[in-house]
């Protein structure tokens, strides 16, 4: 059930019942929820983090999820820090949020100058369980920028966990588990699934392989299993598929597309699968069990639903109660528009009955899950003294969904003889893209054209999908 | 070249590129375990279709994933023009 007015996320877990029972297991600890009745991950220092501003930046999923039952509601906010985003913008995340204190799990953090620093560890130590706090806390969540700078989403436990509801009471609790990290907006939703609705929950981990990871949910007894069509692509690509016998499927963070629909479909003919629509702004938008790729257009003509979704210029739009509540110290950029819809970007198609995603406005290019500002990738490829120009733009792909390749024109455009030049320039550009970008973001392909098209606006013509 | 040397080449080109180290390439050699992550064979996909002008990925919608590099030679070995 979602959190009455002003209850924490600690009340919330306490009132779902049958503690004892319940567990967050982790792929080198466990704990259960009963534990934390007597027992702190925080080494009893919980009160030193009333009211603060609190970076959780643990390396493990579990001290993390550890560390947010016990200070939801006790802290003023809590900035998630996912494992993967690079050290170096630890300190502007820092200063956005007004971080005054950390949670790690790790004997030396770069604290940099915050005064208090935590240690959140999965073996507890003894200590009272008044979780219970005045503070409504912000959550906020980190999504990528264009100049590869994090935006910071802020939600409260209210808004992320509008979209679970207590209908589906389970005769057999919910073993749940989710590919996300728990970090990210589709990962918490689990995590929160699991711990509101009275069920546990595997926790997966970056140091594990694929197959490592079904054998352990499996031997878990995982009924509810979450994760993007490349997650599920590589599941698929695993011997080990067949290790879980999940009741329910879902599928988020990408478009899910009929074929990857059709092939989960067909590794669990048991399995309710579901493909959900859901951003860290504009929250849960709607889930579908269908099997069919889009969603239909009655969604947007529902009386009284509780999200409300309309299509305008091209591009999806949700209010809810669902949506984040802005952004943190971004410059003024509104989250929701005046009538407080968010935009999600994403470009819509009606055939027949039915809306299809066709790609993302502005060309942003999902690489697995993990979203590319063609306009980052542009700005280090342009940095090549002998680059005039460049354009990246996105890919399909069958086993990430996309992947990012660039279109390039080259100041002087050395002739059809040049062979050797034209591979040795592809080299330098590859290069400096893998020096300054992450992985996913550097272009799988380099074409040198002759020019670009160019739109009355001045800019560089993108097309969707 | 023929189609399966053309696959091994690109796995090899990829882990070199990507900086990974590549299992011995048999043909039971599952691909989660040949060293390479998703985003790497994602590029060989991408790389192939640009050699071989196929993508059996999403030609034929009621193929298997294929689980070991034997499988999926033989997916492109079906799948090429």
């Amino acid at each position: 059930m979602p959190p009455r007015d002003g209850r924490s996320l600690w009340d919330a877990v306490r009132a779902a019942g049958a503690l004892a029972e319940r567990a967050l297991w982790g792929a080198e600890a466990s704990v259960r929820l009963g534990e934390l009745v007597g027992g702190s991950s925080l080494g009893g220092r919980l009160e030193e983090l009333r009211g603060r501003s609190v970076l959780v930046a643990t390396r493990d999923q579990l001290t993390a999820a550890l560390a947010l039952i016990e200070l939801d509601g006790v802290a003023r906010r809590l900035v998630l820090y996912p494992p993967d985003l690079p050290r170096k913008v630890a300190p502007f995340v820092m200063a956005t949020a007004a971080v005054d204190a950390v949670v790690s799990d790790r004997a030396a953090l770069e604290a940099g100058s915050v005064g208090t620093v935590v240690t959140c560890s999965a073996r507890l130590a003894p200590a009272d369980s008044a979780r219970t706090g005045p503070h409504h806390t912000e959550w906020i969540l980190l999504t990528s920028g264009t100049t590869g700078v994090p935006k910071l989403v802020v939600h409260t436990l209210a808004s992320l966990a509008g979209a679970i509801n207590g209908d589906r009471v389970q005769t057999v609790p919910a073993v749940w588990s989710t590919f996300y990290d728990i970090r990210r907006y589709g990962g918490l939703q689990i995590l929160l699934r699991a711990l509101l609705g009275g069920g546990s929950l595997v926790l997966s981990s970056a140091a594990e392989s694929t197959g490592d990871f079904l054998i352990r949910a499996g031997a878990r007894g995982v009924t509810h299993i979450s994760g993007t069509p490349s997650h599920w692509r590589r599941a698929l690509m695993s011997p080990s598929a067949h290790r879980i016998v999940p009741h329910y499927v879902r599928l988020s963070g990408e478009i899910a597309d009929q074929a990857i629909l059709d092939h989960v479909r067909a590794c669990y003919p048991g399995a309710r699968i579901a493909h959900a629509f859901a951003s860290t702004e504009a929250g849960v938008g709607f889930a579908v069990e269908d099997g069919l790729a889009g969603f239909p257009a009655s969604l947007l003509t529902q009386r009284g639903a509780e999200v409300e979704l309309k299509v305008e210029e091209g591009s999806l739009r949700i209010r809810s109660a669902r949506t984040a509540i802005r952004y943190l110290g971004s410059s003024g950029e509104p989250l929701a528009d005046r009538d407080g819809f968010v935009d999600t970007g994403d470009i819509v198609e009606l055939r027949g009955a039915r809306y299809h995603f066709v790609g993302r406005r502005g060309g942003i290019i999902n690489v697995g899950g993990l979203k590319v500002h063609p306009e980052e990738v542009e700005a280090v490829i342009n940095g090549h003294p002998q680059v005039q120009m460049s354009v990246v733009r996105t890919r399909k792909n069958a086993i990430t969904g996309a992947l990012v390749v660039a279109d390039v024109v080259l100041r002087t455009a050395p002739d059809s003889a040049e062979t050797g030049r034209v591979a040795e320039l592809e080299r330098e550009i590859l290069q400096r893209c893998r020096d300054a970008l992450s992985r996913h973001k550097v272009p799988a392909a380099i074409r040198f054209v002759r020019f670009l098209g160019v739109a009355g606006t001045g800019k560089v013509v993108r097309q969707h999908a | 070249m023929s189609v399966r040397a053309s696959v091994l080449a690109q796995f090899e080109r990829v882990a070199q590129e990507q900086k990974k180290t590549l299992a011995p390439l048999t043909d039971d050699l599952v691909l989660l375990e040949s060293g390479l992550d998703s985003l790497c064979l994602a590029i060989i996909v991408a790389q192939l279709e640009d050699a071989l002008g196929v993508d059996p990925f999403s030609a034929a919608e009621d193929a298997e994933f294929p689980v070991t590099l034997g499988d999926f030679i033989e997916l492109y070995e079906h799948a090429a023009p």
